[in-house]
């Protein structure tokens, strides 16, 4: 039952994100740091999609996608914010316009600080959630067995 | 003439095979790129991650035309390892598309749609090519049955290089590579999100990957017959396309599906169709 952390595959949405982080998690699959070492891939379609990488904190015109991907990847699935702004609004929490924080739209499991966020912090924590997701497949199961 | 033990084992190994193939396909890919690559088991963490999904399936009848599509490409290459008629072959290879063009249908979302209507243009593109393979080949060696041509003392290469050329660049299109990937990319998840493949997880999309598993072992299979005079050779034949088909994937970028087609019509009217009229106007001693 390990295969969860063997080809987590990922989303990765910018919710008003500067691109920095952006930038920064992209970075990852380069051949510096090339995560698919670790089977990890960049989807880009909720269906197929493990982790939920989220960037930037949430506003107005953009909570309804976030939800909506959220939604959309099927369980067991985790939510990595990545970057001060998506852990707590940052320096833009106060804006009329923002939630802040991803988590105040949707429950996040990991939270990578940092503006903008290290590559290797940003690995540090996928890798991080890959232990959640088990988690959460193991909690499935016994939902499972006890319905 | 029938053999169905050879079918049997088809039927347990292709999958491993074809799934081996995929991980040395992703790590040579990834050795081009100038990256490490996942390690070679990798696409089979992948199915056996989504068999553990959960099943969020909309439409319901989307996954019986998977179910259509994993089956009739296990039968196709039932039949031809058991060496049928190659024509049948052909027909079980295009109905199982057929099902797949189907299942996306049924799932009722802009991407899949376009994904299933470039499937068709895609099919049409290389059936011409995949049917002058087999007339070809019945002209060489005098049978259509896939058990006759494999043991055929005949060159076939010698007499249907045209044909030949003509199937790699079929091929290319069958394998989904680039410049050929556009109804659904086989590596990178970007085309159309995931094109024909977008509304499908879990245990579903595990099908359809197991499925062109059995797929990548038929189409090897009929490179197998062009070489069957000297089976070693045919191995490494394979082995030298299979490694040609991953660097045209990393060298060419996606291309607009109009040239899909003029590729797909072209090579079958320029090499495969020349080399027929030669064979059929200069006719062996056989």
């Amino acid at each position: 039952m390990a295969y969860l952390k063997k080809s987590p595959w990922l989303i990765h949405y910018n919710a008003s994100s500067c691109n920095g982080c952006d930038i920064e998690l992209l970075a990852c699959l380069t051949p510096l740091y090339d995560v698919e070492r670790f089977g990890i891939i960049n989807t880009g379609n909720p269906k197929h999609a493990d982790i939920f990488v989220i960037a930037g904190s949430v506003n107005d015109l953009n909570r309804e996608v976030v939800l909506n991907i959220y939604n959309q990847m099927p369980d067991p699935k985790v939510v990595v914010a990545i970057g001060i702004c998506a852990c707590s609004g940052g320096v833009f929490a106060q804006c009329y316009n923002l939630s802040g924080g991803v988590d105040q739209v949707i429950p996040v499991d990991v939270y990578v600080p940092g503006c903008a966020a290290r590559p290797e912090s940003i690995i540090d924590g996928i890798v991080k959630s890959l232990g959640i997701l088990e988690e959460k497949k193991e909690k499935m199961n016994k939902k499972e067995v006890s319905a | 003439m029938i053999s169905v033990i050879t079918a049997v084992i088809y039927l347990i190994l292709a999958p491993l095979v074809g799934g081996l193939i995929a991980g040395i396909d992703r790590k040579l890919t990834a050795r081009m790129q100038g990256r490490v690559g996942p390690p070679l088991l990798q696409p089979f963490y992948d199915v056996a991650k989504l068999c553990e999904k959960e099943d969020v399936t909309v439409t319901e009848s989307q996954n019986f035309y998977i179910l259509a599509y994993i089956v009739f490409m296990a039968v196709t290459g039932a039949l031809f390892f058991a060496g049928g008629d190659l024509l049948l072959v052909i027909f079980a290879f295009t109905l199982a598309h057929v099902f797949i063009v189907l299942g996306a249908y049924a799932a009722y979302s802009p991407y899949s749609y376009i994904g299933a209507e470039r499937e068709l243009i895609i099919l049409m593109a290389y059936e011409p090519m995949i049917i002058l393979t087999a007339v070809g080949m019945y002209l060489v060696t005098g049978s259509f049955y896939v058990s006759d041509i494999a043991v055929s003392e005949m060159p076939v290469i010698m007499y249907l290089p045209g044909v030949f050329v003509g199937f790699l660049t079929i091929l290319t299109i069958k394998l989904r590579k680039s410049p050929f990937d556009i109804s659904t990319s086989h590596h990178g998840h970007q085309e159309l999100v995931k094109g024909l493949t977008t509304e499908f997880s879990g245990s579903t999309l595990a099908k359809i990957e197991v499925a062109h598993w059995y797929e990548t072992v038929v189409l090897l299979g009929i490179v197998y017959l062009f070489f069957g005079f000297n089976p070693l050779l045919a191995l490494v034949v394979i082995a030298i396309t299979y490694v040609l088909e991953i660097f045209v994937d990393n060298t060419f970028s996606r291309m607009k599906w109009q040239w899909t087609m003029k590729e797909g019509w072209g090579v079958a009217l320029t090499f495969g169709f020349i080399n027929l009229v030669i064979l059929y106007y200069f006719p062996l001693g056989v």
